[in-house]
């Protein structure tokens, strides 16, 4: 019996604004607990809420740039639960008349063109942190009230992988956009994963389960695969699938329960009475279209069509803005596009994850990188070297010329000294030397290779096997 | 006359003219604070009345309007001790204009829930004019105080008539202005959608200043509306000549007492006298009002009342529970009265899943027609008059173990809450044992200056604001 998965996500992304969603305080990241709080995201008793702007207007360019219908009336609610990181133990959120319905998302999964439906998007507060001491439980307010946006997919989703790539791909746009650092890890991007089995080729939707609390897209991926796995087994022995929430554990590779559907809160939603209902007026909704940036699929067409590449190729550092960015100086600077971006998904993203910094952290200027790829393409320092001098200018800073020269690292051309060792490496080797005579082709790379580690991977590799060829063709 | 006995007008302009200085308007108001508020108990208990500040008019606040580092515990055992770290924006007004703000708070039912003053966690306050009797609620203390010449004038908050019916069952007068009026910012919310903000004062002049300055666009109060405030001081003139009244049917039924309707109809009759068109008038849905009322406000009760939890601020149990929960449980267990009990549980019922549409939904519909009632009467007549209450002051504890009961005291004012128009209750009349009737007015939005007009012809017309209790 086969199965297929049914895959909805639901993503929170925290927005980037200056201040809170309904109070003036700042939004800012490792700040001294409780300091970045006032009457009303403390909800002190007698403060009320007022709108923050800017995140709603970042909430319509999210919405426009999904292609969602942004609704002409909207409203607040109130979420109605009991938490201690929940100031008022109410969210304010949007429930019936969410700012924005029917949207859609293009991924590419498995070399396929896929389209998954966004069911809304909408502005909602996010709560206070909670830090849990031996005998006793902190909480600091300073993330209560940071403007949340809600971004719910259909269920469309139909591999861990697509999900995957519906994550990766809704980042970028939210990066684009400029409206939120979408780190997982940090927690300004979280993702919860609603997953059922059925039958291939039934209709009806299997019960649902809810994975909460992975802290990457890998882990989204890893759950959703944990998921199908654990349900497919229990489908295969006849047993029943509970609707429930489960939890991801990063540790065990697992999923455990954490409540079933008896168990879930009754949320007594109602529409928030401090904030009135608004009216999204058409000339703020074409502003925002205005004023929103180049996105990634219309990047992509752009980088194709302007510097003559493959949409695969140019993947990688579509998927990453400043990356793109990054790309587009370099360009500019050495018209070698397909050079650049190999270097930049290469050599420049190892180093990048690695170090784990980003294009704008690595402190690589465009200058100086391009200075060391003309370095390579004139034939001054080898490919494998190069690798090598890369790390040694972030690491000190240094540019790639002095590097090279205070090393020693560059590229040996000179065919007296490569002559030398090509004629150690043929006595060396005799037993390759033969196979090449027999006709086997592939024993000249490996002789190639014997140069090249001889010189210490500086010899120049073409004129190496020009050597080669010609010594063995009068042996 | 005694200081503490003038209103608030009066006083300025002796202090304008410099034949009094503000100390003699303290001096004055501890004078009878010493004499009186052992029985009348118009403040939260344990008040130091030392601290009323030297400069300015001193206003009395209701003790669900956040002072700065002042107590400000909604007579509430959950608040108790709470000193919030922001003035309300209506404080702030207060303080700009020059007034000063009395450090005692005025009592109430605890967080607004009652219409006698009995739900106090500091215990009841009584009628200055029989001490045997309630003062009406929530606002009670700011009325009897103002009543008592305890106070000059005061502010209290009106939800379905906390201001307009303590103000008829002791004599004063009450404003609850238009929904948006006044700032909410710093009122701690009992139903966000009709709470308001307003006056108690002697007089009808004096609540023209007061709302005056209390009203108006706040940024920090998004239901605040961006109106200009006229200067309501402006439309006390004396003459009602071709003023429109209506009087709905519907408040003239069973249950409104004999005295009461005999005063309301004098004072109609003076108002024909004096040039006003008086009709009949028909506000269909009036019989919902209060089951609608009170689906909404405990709705929006359980939720405001949620953030009281022991977690923050205020009160926490003793009790080591468990659990999360029981912290939560015995906390909210202990704190909060049996009053608030009652709707914090209901409005969460009214809330719940399969019943939000049968109840809540449903009563915002029917909300929406009572004020489409109020709507097409207002587009033919520029008021409509109503006795305020329809009985004088009860006594205490006649009422404590009916809810049901209770709750019809606030039948005549609860719709203008509802429909969000402004209202004032202003003395017309005492009754046999010397209790006070009250009149109601009610314009539509934003008219707070018809409101005023009629108010104030009627009142210097008449000699009811000038009695005085005898304590």
């Amino acid at each position: 019996m086969s199965y297929e998965c049914v895959i909805g996500l639901e993503v929170h992304a925290q927005l980037n604004t200056r201040t809170k969603a309904f109070c003036g305080c700042a939004v800012e990241f490792g700040k001294e607990p409780n300091s970045l709080t006032c009457p009303v995201c403390l909800g002190l008793p007698g403060s009320l809420p007022v709108l923050n702007q800017t995140a709603f207007e970042y909430a319509v360019k999210v919405a426009l740039a999904l292609g969602c219908q942004v609704q002409k009336n909207t409203k607040f609610d109130r979420k109605n639960y009991f938490y201690p990181d929940l100031p008022k133990n109410y969210q304010i959120s949007q429930y019936d008349l969410p700012l924005s319905l029917k949207g859609s998302l293009e991924i590419e999964s498995a070399d396929k063109m896929k389209k998954i439906g966004i069911t809304r998007v909408h502005l909602e507060e996010d709560a206070g942190k909670l830090i849990h001491l031996d005998d006793a439980s902190l909480v600091d307010y300073n993330r209560a009230g940071t403007p949340l946006l809600e971004i719910v997919s259909e269920p469309d989703i139909s591999s861990p992988l697509e999900a995957y790539d519906y994550l990766t791909v809704l980042k970028a746009i939210l990066q684009y956009l400029g409206v939120s650092d979408c780190d997982m890890e940090k927690g300004t991007l979280r993702c919860d994963a609603n997953i059922s089995l059925r039958k291939t080729g039934v209709k009806t939707l299997g019960a649902k389960v809810e994975l909460k609390n992975m802290n990457s897209f890998k882990a989204v991926k890893d759950a959703l695969e944990y998921e199908i796995g654990r349900q497919t087994d229990l489908l295969s022995e006849n047993k029943g699938i509970i609707q429930e929430t489960r939890l991801w554990d990063a540790k065990k590779l697992a999923t455990f329960s954490m409540r079933t559907k008896e168990e879930a809160s009754d949320y007594r939603y109602f529409p928030e009475p401090d904030l009135p209902l608004f009216t999204i007026e058409d000339s703020l909704i074409e502003k925002i279209k205005g004023s929103l940036p180049e996105l990634p699929r219309e990047k992509s067409a752009r980088f194709v069509k302007e510097y003559g590449l493959t949409e695969r190729e140019v993947k990688l550092v579509i998927q990453d803005k400043d990356l793109a960015d990054y790309f587009e100086a370099c360009c500019k600077l050495y018209p070698k596009a397909k050079i650049i971006n190999n270097w930049l998904i290469g050599a420049v993203s190892a180093e990048m994850n690695s170090r784990k910094l980003e294009i704008a952290t690595l402190r690589l200027s465009a200058a100086s990188l391009i200075e060391l790829i003309k370095l390579v393409e004139d034939g001054s320092v080898s490919n494998l070297v190069a690798k090598d001098v890369l790390k040694e200018m972030l690491d000190s800073g240094k540019p790639a010329v002095s590097i090279i020269k205070e090393k020693g690292l560059a590229q040996i051309s000179d065919t007296s000294q490569l002559e030398k060792i090509a004629g150690d490496v043929i006595k060396e080797n005799g037993r390759s030397v033969q196979d090449f005579l027999a006709g086997k082709e592939n024993a000249l790379m490996f002789l190639v290779g014997q140069v090249m580690r001889k010189s210490g991977g500086k010899a120049n590799p073409k004129v190496v096997q020009e050597i080669l060829r010609g010594r063995l063709k009068n042996v | 006359m005694n200081l503490n006995q003038l209103t608030a007008r009066q006083l300025q302009k002796k202090l304008d003219a410099k034949e009094i200085k503000p100390q003699e308007i303290i001096s004055s108001l501890k004078q009878r604070l010493a004499e009186s508020e052992e029985k009348v108990r118009a403040y939260v208990s344990g008040a130091d009345f030392s601290s009323i500040p030297d400069e300015g008019l001193p206003v009395a606040i209701k003790d669900n309007i956040c002072t700065k580092g002042l107590n400000t515990q909604c007579c509430s055992k959950i608040l108790k001790d709470f000193k919030p770290p922001y003035d309300a924006t209506v404080i702030k007004k207060i303080k700009e204009a020059g007034l000063s703000v009395q450090s005692a708070k005025t009592n109430m039912d605890e967080f607004a829930f009652g219409s006698s003053t009995e739900n106090s966690f500091f215990g009841a306050t009584h009628n200055p004019w029989d001490i045997e009797r309630v003062p009406g609620g929530s606002s009670g203390g700011s009325a009897a105080a103002v009543a008592a010449d305890e106070a000059i004038w005061a502010l209290g908050s009106d939800t379905g008539g906390s201001i307009r019916q303590p103000a008829s069952f002791c004599g004063v007068v009450g404003l609850k202005p238009t929904y948006g009026r006044v700032s909410r910012y710093g009122l701690i919310a009992f139903a966000s959608s009709l709470d308001q903000i307003g006056p108690i004062t002697k007089d009808v002049a004096d609540s023209a200043w007061l709302a005056k300055i209390i009203s108006g666009h706040d940024i920090q109060d998004a239901t605040a509306v961006d109106i200009p405030v006229p200067d309501y001081t402006k439309a006390l003139v004396k003459d009602v000549k071709g003023i429109k009244i209506g009087v709905p049917e519907e408040y003239f039924v069973e249950g409104l007492d004999e005295e009461v309707k005999e005063h309301i109809l004098q004072a109609i009759e003076l108002l024909k006298k004096l040039g006003a068109t008086v009709k009949k008038v028909k506000l269909p849905h009036t019989q919902y009002a209060l089951p609608v009322y009170y689906i909404i406000a405990t709705a929006e009760a359980s939720s405001n009342l949620a953030r009281f939890d022991g977690v923050e601020y205020g009160f926490r149990t003793d009790s080591k529970g468990q659990s999360l929960i029981d912290m939560y449980e015995e906390t909210r267990g202990e704190g909060f009265g049996s009053e608030a009990k009652r709707r914090i549980i209901l409005g969460t019922y009214v809330l719940s899943h399969g019943y939000y549409e049968a109840y809540y939904l449903r009563a915002q519909k029917v909300r929406t027609l009572i004020k489409n009632d109020f709507d097409a009467v207002f587009k033919e007549f520029d008021c409509i008059l109503t006795p305020t209450s329809p009985t004088p002051a009860f006594k205490i504890g006649e009422k404590a173990a009916n809810p049901l009961n209770m709750y019809l005291s606030d039948i005549y004012t609860i719709p203008a809450n509802l429909a969000g128009i402004p209202a004032i209750s202003l003395p017309c009349g005492l009754t046999k044992k010397r209790l006070p009737v009250g009149l109601q007015i009610l314009t539509k939005a934003f008219d707070e200056e018809t409101l005023f007009r009629i108010a104030y012809t009627y009142e210097q017309n008449t000699s009811w604001h000038l009695e005085k209790p005898k304590l």
